[in-house]
């Protein structure tokens, strides 16, 4: 089987008395969608963002396995090769669009400025391909001069999808990327998350205390308290057959629809 | 029977339910069940509702965590234990070896029967063309008419959502099959044609196992009864 893409050994992380991190371990492998579940203050999305290399540990090591199989340490790594990985291998979606957008650049800029970041130079091309990406995420190309300010915010969610992953990351983080929005948009936004990861085969680290989130993307699922991964395992059999407490109150938690 | 020559095996199989919402209580569901199923057999589960017929099919699947004892298959000529294998794994002898038809089509939002069933296919490496091809083949001879197959199963009726559930588990031809209830909301004629996919299945080397109320399809499937009965019954 193959290496892990990302690799996580021994994090610890406190911000004073507070534990947000106590001796966790995730590895992610190439295609993988992982869910990382709990609620507001339980770590996760401290691990997220200790992971993605935008917080250091207290305690512990990332490794990040490059395509050539190299493994670099993320904390290590400094923060030009940090930025460089941000806009060639990764992807970050965050829960506020605004967040992860350029909003007075027009919905097609932002797309192909990922583009260009990577090379690509030729104006035609990186238009069609913007157009290319619009539609995948359903947005009328018509569209593509407008500035996203003047979008809803499930069109906001959709550019910032669009902007992450034209440019094929290998991994992507995603930050309660449903977060905020109407039941009826998330569940589009999910939809089409769900069938482009499938689509790019690109793994996913995806924070959510949305169970069916994560039921609906996610392999694998972890599930955390109180900065601890107190149960992980195969989506369905976490939610099914919930062996601990917490996750036993979860997953009773939700309304069946 | 050897157990070498075995699909699939378990050895004291044990599951029960702790319940930490309701103090911790404890419900047993399985004890020591010893099951082993041959290719080209299929072995219909029996025993009284609430036996534990089910959730013995969810633990088999991984669905469920096995409590006490193993699961063992033959996965890609080797045996594995299902029991031992993480999520990783597990999902890797689903997707090659072992199927789950289960009562319930989980409907995934905004898409189609016909992609519903091509997708265990391309997810084995069937190319797209091929595998929705297929898909259609067995669709059609479900009786689903083709002008549903690009519709979203959400507003379909429970028997046609079960016929896509079956074209879905049929249409790769597992060597494992595991099958909960197949012909339930099913008229005569779709039963018939659940009846010949399973004989087709069998003859193809597929070892089968099932739950089937109806004792008619039983009795025209199944090689042999495998009785689950409930815990306090069974010591």
């Amino acid at each position: 089987m193959s290496a892990p893409l990302l690799e996580a050994k021994g994090l610890n992380l406190a911000f004073g008395a507070v534990r947000a991190l106590d001796d966790v371990a995730i590895d992610i492998h190439p295609g993988e969608v992982v869910a990382i579940v709990g609620e507001s203050g339980s770590g996760k999305s401290s691990l997220l963002r200790v992971l993605a290399g935008q917080m250091r540990p207290d305690a512990g090591t990332v490794l990040y396995r490059d395509p050539a199989g190299t493994a670099h340490p993320v904390h290590g790594m400094g923060e030009a090769a940090l930025r460089r990985l941000m806009r060639t291998d990764w992807g970050f979606v965050h829960q506020n669009a605004r967040d992860g957008l350029r909003m007075g650049v027009s919905a097609g800029g932002n797309v192909g400025e990922r583009l260009m970041a990577i090379g690509a130079r030729h104006y035609g091309g990186i238009r069609e391909e913007a157009t290319e990406w619009l539609k995948r995420v359903e947005i009328d190309p018509a569209r593509i001069d407008h500035l996203p300010r003047t979008f809803s915010g499930g069109m906001q969610q959709r550019l910032q999808i669009a902007r992450t992953l034209v440019t094929r990351p290998r991994l992507v983080f995603m930050d309660e990327p449903t977060g905020g929005l109407d039941v009826s948009v998330q569940a589009r936004l999910l939809d089409l998350i769900r069938a482009l990861v499938a689509d790019l085969g690109i793994a996913v680290l995806l924070v959510t205390h949305d169970i069916a989130a994560a039921r609906l993307l996610a392999h694998r699922i972890l599930v955390m308290r109180r900065g601890q991964v107190v149960e992980h395992g195969l989506t369905d059999r976490v939610l099914d057959d919930p062996q601990h407490p917490y996750t036993q109150l979860l997953v009773a938690s939700v309304l069946a629809a | 029977m050897s157990i070498s020559e075995s699909a699939l095996w378990t050895e004291g199989l044990g599951k029960s339910f702790r319940l930490h919402l309701q103090g911790g209580l404890r419900i047993p569901v399985l004890a020591d069940v010893d099951l082993a199923v041959k290719p080209g057999e299929c072995v219909a589960l029996s025993g009284p509702s609430g036996a534990g017929k089910s959730t013995l099919m969810r633990c088999l699947y991984g669905n469920y965590g096995a409590e006490q004892g193993r699961i063992w298959l033959r996965h890609q000529g080797a045996p594995v234990e299902l029991t031992a294998a993480d999520a990783r794994a597990t999902r890797e002898i689903r997707r090659h070896t072992l199927g789950y038809v289960s009562q319930f089509l989980r409907v995934i939002p905004r898409v189609g029967a016909l992609d519903i069933v091509a997708e265990p296919l391309i997810a084995r490496g069937a190319a797209p063309d091929a595998a929705r091809a297929r898909a259609r083949e067995l669709l059609l001879r479900l009786n689903l008419p083709e002008r549903l197959h690009h519709l979203p199963p959400a507003t379909f009726s429970g028997g046609e959502q079960q016929r896509v559930n079956l074209a879905r588990g049929f249409a790769p031809g597992y060597p494992l099959l595991l099958l909960d209830e197949p012909t339930a909301s099913l008229d005569a004629a779709n039963r018939a044609v659940v009846i010949g996919l399973i004989g087709e299945a069998k003859q193809a080397g597929a070892a089968l196992i099932g739950i089937f109320h109806d004792v008619e399809v039983r009795d025209q499937v199944a090689d042999r009864l495998f009785e689950v009965l409930p815990i306090q019954d069974a010591a």
